[in-house]
């Protein structure tokens, strides 16, 4: 291992973050001009690898097997909606803040569980957060400001009396949002935080006996998930959606998270961002294969068929030859090229690549 | 022990009154009572089935026992469980091996360094000042048992990697980490050849000798702890059948019978 330069980074980290923050603030911005690429993959990318790194921190940290990931977006939208039309005094960054504790209030409530069921049995359970939520919106008219169309729109995005319309400026809100809570959770996932949620994960009995408080350390990941997920949420509807409506946030994007945090890697930091891309990218690929190399001789109903057959079938290869994804697979193949050419200087090449991590 | 002893063995530390535990019909323990002196080696033996994981189970609080109590420093405990031992000062291993599979060897002494981990996640998150300065306290710490244990080569193999032997050492390092008076080890030496035994020995007696840490510990090689304890107590169907140091439990008649059989 190598020794830590800054706080707990090494410098190979600093290279990295160094490299990911040219790419996205600079190289991005003056390269990608188009909006598409901003409205419909940065954006949701960003939102759904903070929404990752949530189900991450519960799931692939601390072994707790949740589901409800959407239903915790789900509040921190709503709740952000709300404290903008109810408490404009807060501001865009106060709101965020404020809807992401909200949503962290029902992941403690949700959370709850894990400290007497376990496994498949948990994932059930979890379940609750997710229709309870949406029918809880649904029900009580307050939450939606009585209004009967069914689909809010957004508020628009102030900051500091400085209005975010363009797709550019909502990128570099979510941008910096994401690399925030990004290095915060990459912070507790390397200190003594991280290593009371990979003890409960990896053997409780003897993380207890050593003095890790199950019910705190639980809830604690419950909380703390379930704020990541209520600020992404918050973000995916208002720089993404520009809507509010609860069947964006059903039970499908909680499995889409699910998926991403597994492709990606559990465990790992990196591997939310990996596994998000990969999700929403894939489509977008097989649709252009569909239209350039078949020229639309294929239907897009079979194209999103394919797709979902492709899904499945990642899933259950990785489930067999590599449990820890695709950021276990990355790692293997730098290695493997370190192994096969010794006196290649690797790290250069790595990091001109770049991972976000 | 001929030798002069840094650490003098003083009161008792750990008291175990009437203890009876059993698992609906099957009585695994009965009305079993013993203590264990401050800076004591003290070896629990007996034949299989004895009762003796169910004992450390007890004491660490993952078993609850019908009757009895615990005393620890002379401090009756009422609602035993494995955090609260824990705070106390009492530390443990596991027969079956529990550690943490995912988390390199340095990990896994560091989890051991929770308790003198004060700072709560926020203060993790920014990484405020303190927490980098008791980050360094608690590596050092951890280091410095990697270096003890003589475990420096694997400190950041993941510890599901590493061999069984290995795995046991790591594992005293955990417990270690605590910095504990109290370490009890489940069968620490179990499925170890000759050697690793050997090694396992030096480090019990090492620690024993240079931190003073009270060690109780279950062993099936009589020979060794014939060697290593100061005081045995001898477990045969849940009932402490003999008490003392080495040489009386070897010529206490109950203990040849209960371990080479009797005619009856």
């Amino acid at each position: 291992m190598m020794k830590p330069v800054f706080m707990t980074y090494t410098k190979k980290d600093l290279i990295n973050l160094a490299v990911c923050m040219v790419l996205s603030v600079l190289v991005i911005p003056s390269f990608i001009t188009t909006e598409y690429w901003y409205t419909s993959i940065l954006i949701p990318w960003l939102c759904l690898a903070l929404a990752t790194i949530g189900q991450q921190i519960v799931m692939g940290y601390t072994g707790q097997l949740a589901l409800g990931a959407a239903g915790f977006m789900a509040a921190g939208a709503f709740a952000m909606f709300n404290l903008i039309l109810r408490v404009p005094d807060l501001g865009f960054v106060g709101s965020l803040i404020v809807s992401g504790l909200i949503a962290a209030a029902f992941g403690i409530l949700f959370g709850l569980p894990s400290l007497k069921v376990r496994g498949i049995y948990l994932m059930v359970a979890t379940l609750a957060s997710q229709f309870f939520i949406i029918w809880m919106i649904d029900k009580f008219g307050w939450f939606k400001n009585y209004d009967s169309s069914g689909i809010i729109t957004a508020q628009d995005i102030v900051i500091l009396g400085k209005p975010f319309t363009t797709p550019l400026a909502m990128y570099f809100v979510c941008l910096a949002v994401t690399t925030v809570l990004t290095l915060l959770a990459m912070n507790m996932a390397r200190g003594s935080t991280g290593r009371n949620w990979m003890a409960v994960r990896d053997m409780d009995i003897a993380a207890e006996s050593m003095g890790v408080s199950l019910l705190r350390t639980k809830v604690q990941a419950f909380a703390i998930s379930a704020f990541y997920c209520g600020v992404a949420g918050a973000l995916f509807a208002f720089c993404y959606l520009k809507s509010l409506e609860p069947v964006a946030f059903d039970i499908k994007l909680s499995f889409k998270i699910l998926f991403m945090c597994i492709l990606g890697g559990l465990g790992t930091i990196n591997g939310a961002f990996i596994g998000a891309a990969f999700i929403l990218l894939f489509p977008v690929l097989l649709n252009a294969i569909g239209n350039n190399v078949f020229h639309g001789a294929i239907d897009a109903t079979i194209i999103s068929s394919i797709e979902q057959v492709i899904f499945g079938g990642l899933m259950i290869i990785f489930m067999i030859y590599e449990p820890l994804g695709m950021a276990k697979l990355w790692e293997n193949i730098k290695q493997k090229w370190k192994t096969k050419f010794p006196t290649m200087n690797i790290k250069n090449l790595t990091s001109s690549i770049g991972k976000k991590s | 022990m001929a030798q002069e002893r840094k650490f003098k063995i003083g009161k008792p530390i750990l008291e175990v009154k009437n203890i009876s535990l059993s698992f609906g019909g099957v009585k695994a323990i009965t009305d079993t009572s013993f203590d264990v002196l401050e800076h004591e080696v003290r070896a629990i033996i007996g034949p299989n089935g004895a009762g003796k994981s169910s004992m450390l189970n007890c004491i660490n609080g993952i078993y609850k026992p019908q009757q009895g109590t615990v005393s620890f420093r002379g401090q009756q405990i009422p609602n035993i469980t494995p955090n609260i031992m824990a705070q106390m000062g009492l530390s443990r291993t596991f027969q079956n091996l529990a550690l943490f599979k995912r988390m390199s060897v340095l990990d896994n002494i560091l989890v051991g360094r929770k308790l003198h981990t004060k700072t709560n996640f926020l203060e993790v998150a920014f990484q405020l000042p303190k927490v980098k300065k008791e980050e360094k306290i608690n590596r050092d710490r951890s280091e410095e048992i990697i270096s003890f244990l003589e475990i420096e080569d694997i400190k950041d193999t993941p510890v599901g990697k590493l061999p069984y032997g290995l795995q046991k050492k790591v594992e005293l390092g955990r417990a270690l980490a605590t910095d504990s008076s109290v370490i009890l080890l489940d069968e620490p030496m179990a499925g170890m050849n000759v050697e690793e035994k050997r090694d396992m020995c030096r480090f019990i007696l090492k620690v024993n000798d240079e931190l003073g840490t009270t060690m109780v510990l279950i062993e099936h090689d009589m020979g060794v702890v014939m060697d290593i304890s100061d005081r045995v107590v001898v477990l045969d169907y849940g009932k402490v059948i003999g008490d003392g140091t080495p040489d009386e439990v070897r010529s206490n008649q109950k203990v040849i019978d209960a371990y080479l059989g009797v005619e009856h």
